[in-house]
């Protein structure tokens, strides 16, 4: 099997606080191959942005990484510091943020931070550079290119900004793209196609993306595997069909019968019950037993076993078996 | 069944203009926002009316005039028969502002963090002098919480549990219509279908009339039993729930349901609709829709069409059958 563009081995991830050491990334594990969109889901504080933002070396003091390691083509990344990290950012590795008015400089024209980035990683004259921001733009759909190119971000609509965004990670050819809750403040009709354009993008290009995201119906959509994070740790991995029409994890069992289904009209939805734990209060053994209806003493006493114990799909001491129906 | 509330021909405009003296200077003309435009539906009682939309549709803005926290600039809302926005009987006003309260998308915003739970729960009642003894905690159990978090403050609940204190606000004054205006929008799925499943027990234990408000189709299908679609400030199309979900009329509503990602859609090829909601300064001559739409003839850019019924269905396209 060919090199994974990006492969995560046990990767940890602390914080430490007043009240303790946090562990916000706790033994991920998983690896991307070029042209796979890999889904990333979890709810909020299941750590599922944390390690998009260690992958990409953007860790908030006092956060960091205290074991495992990110490999991008097969070379180590996770120590890399200052320049060689910046130049390595944006070169092999871009990335998409939820908010595209926050991420792109006001004060600067779409087409001067295009250039800019170019201009930083691929060695072309200016013009080639201006050249290719065009061309970078055209791609992603953004109408009348060479005449846009010296409008500042506020004069584009949010679906138009998110394009020049994901251009502006796209644009010095990086191998792997980490998008981050990419369509959450957009429009349903601009997420389509922005999730359109980033399959797109990725089938042509070849490039690696990680997907953040919480809505099952996007990664359904778009990816073709998927991780659950649950509580800082993976609690399930596999092919995106496999895990949503036939969750091996209680948790995704529980997420994907409580997400409203369109066809199934009234009836009452299965809740799990209780919230997911704060870090500074996580539960003994498996983070999820609280809120889980199959666990057993082993659960409250030992910590979930690894993917590997299920057959690599869940880290779960009784997973399910039988299949389960998307609603039940 | 009748309805219990009736909105007529309900239209809002803001004035977005710059300020005075840019005006003269610039030379600029004044610049007017149609938030919501001629829109008229009636919602049964106990019974789910939902409004769907983008953002910029209005949805919310209906929801403000519904409970006066917007004046409308035309047309008319009636609750119980009652216009809030012109009734001078102050007995009358008061009665009905009883009848109709709020819950906010945002928990966190919507809650004073230096009031205990206990005073956010006991206000509508208490502003009127009623009587507040154990009604904060009989409401807090009544919504799944327990009523020693009476005398907690909001910071030391998570989302969910924050939501279920708005909605044991908004029940305090025994309302019997309660406006939601994307009341799960910032909340994860598992902690949504626990307050989604709630507000249906209270709807039929208290025989509540709900406007529910959001941009999420598949959570408006769960909960509705009359939907309207919005878009840039009128209804385009109104049905009952299976009706609109089976056999959409309007070409905005069957775009809208086609973009919608689907967890039974593996890897689907959308073709993605085009372009984006037009401004609503400046909206497009006759629908408001024809320069996205699909099927759009000459007429479309001329004329505004009204909404007409086909069967069930109310709808405002020409070309719709």
């Amino acid at each position: 099997m060919t090199t994974p563009v990006l492969s995560v081995r046990d990767l940890v991830v602390e914080i430490p606080t007043r009240r303790g050491v946090l562990r916000p990334v706790d033994q991920v594990s998983y690896d991307i191959h070029a042209g796979e969109i890999l889904g990333v889901v979890g709810e909020s504080g299941a750590g599922k942005s944390m390690t998009g933002n260690a992958v990409i070396g953007l860790l908030d003091r006092p956060a960091r990484i205290v074991s495992g390691e990110v490999l991008l083509s097969g070379e180590p990344v996770h120590a890399l510091k200052g320049e060689r990290l910046r130049k390595l950012r944006g070169k092999k590795m871009g990335m998409i943020f939820q908010d595209p008015l926050t991420s792109l400089n006001p004060l600067l024209t779409i087409g001067e931070q295009l250039t800019e980035t170019i201009l930083e990683h691929l060695d072309v004259t200016q013009s080639e550079a201006r050249e290719r921001a065009i061309a970078a733009l055209d791609e992603v759909g953004i109408p009348a290119a060479r005449q846009r190119i010296g409008s500042y971000p506020h004069e584009f609509s949010g679906g138009m900004r998110q394009r020049v965004v994901i251009a502006l990670a796209l644009c010095a050819e990086p191998d792997l793209v980490i998008a981050d809750e990419p369509t959450t403040a957009l429009d349903v009709s601009v997420q389509a196609q922005i999730v359109a354009l980033l399959k797109r993008l990725c089938r042509e290009k070849g490039v690696a993306v990680m997907l953040v995201t919480h809505d099952m119906g996007v990664i359904a959509e778009a990816a073709d595997r998927v991780a659950v994070m649950y509580a800082g740790r993976l609690a399930e991995l596999g092919p995106v069909r496999e895990v949503i029409t036939n969750a091996r994890h209680p948790y995704t069992a529980g997420l994907m019968a409580s997400t409203p289904v369109a066809s199934q009209g009234h009836r009452r939805l299965r809740q799990i019950p209780g919230a997911m734990p704060r870090l500074d209060n996580l539960p003994s053994g498996c983070a999820f037993h609280p809120r889980c209806d199959r666990a057993e003493p082993r659960c409250r006493e030992e910590p979930g076993p690894s993917l590997e114990a299920c057959d690599g799909r869940a880290a779960c001491w009784f997973p399910l078996t039988e299949k389960t129906e998307v609603s039940a | 069944m009748s309805a219990i509330v009736k909105v007529e021909d309900l239209t809002r405009i803001f004035d977005v203009s710059k300020p005075w003296l840019n005006r003269v200077i610039e030379r600029s003309p004044r610049a007017l926002l149609t938030a919501v435009s001629e829109v008229s539906f009636e919602i049964e009682e106990n019974s789910v009316y939902a409004l769907v939309g983008e953002s910029g549709s209005g949805k919310s803005t209906i929801g403000k005039i519904m409970v006066g926290l917007v004046p409308p600039s035309r047309g008319r809302v009636e609750v119980d028969g009652v216009d809030l926005a012109t009734e001078t009987d102050r007995a009358k006003v008061d009665a009905v502002r009883a009848d109709i309260q709020m819950i906010f998308q945002d928990p966190y915003a919507s809650l004073n963090p230096r009031w205990t739970v206990r005073d956010i729960i006991n206000e509508p009642v208490s502003i009127k002098g009623g009587d507040t003894k154990g009604l904060a905690e009989r409401l807090l159990e009544q919504v799944g919480l327990s009523a020693v978090d009476a005398g907690k403050y909001p910071h030391e609940f998570s989302g969910g549990q924050r939501q279920r204190i708005c909605i044991a606000r908004a029940l305090a004054a025994g309302p019997r219509i309660i406006v939601c205006d994307e009341p799960t929008s910032a909340l994860d799925v598992s902690v949504q279908s626990q307050v989604l499943n709630l507000m249906s027990d209270l709807r039929e234990e208290l025989g509540l009339t709900y406007l529910f408000i959001s941009h999420d189709l598949t959570v408006v299908h769960h909960m509705a039993d009359k939907i309207g679609v919005l878009y840039l400030g009128g209804l385009v199309e109104e049905a009952p729930r299976d009706r609109l979900f089976d056999a959409p009329k309007h070409p905005y509503t069957q775009m809208l349901f086609d973009a919608a990602p689907r967890m039974d859609a593996f890897g689907r090829e959308v073709d993605p609709p085009k372009g984006e909601i037009p401004d609503a300064i400046n909206p497009p001559p006759g629908c408001p829709f024809h320069p996205r739409c699909p099927i759009a003839v000459d007429r479309c850019r001329e004329e505004r069409p009204r909404l007409r019924p086909i069967g069930e269905t109310r709808v405002a396209c020409h070309l719709a059958e």
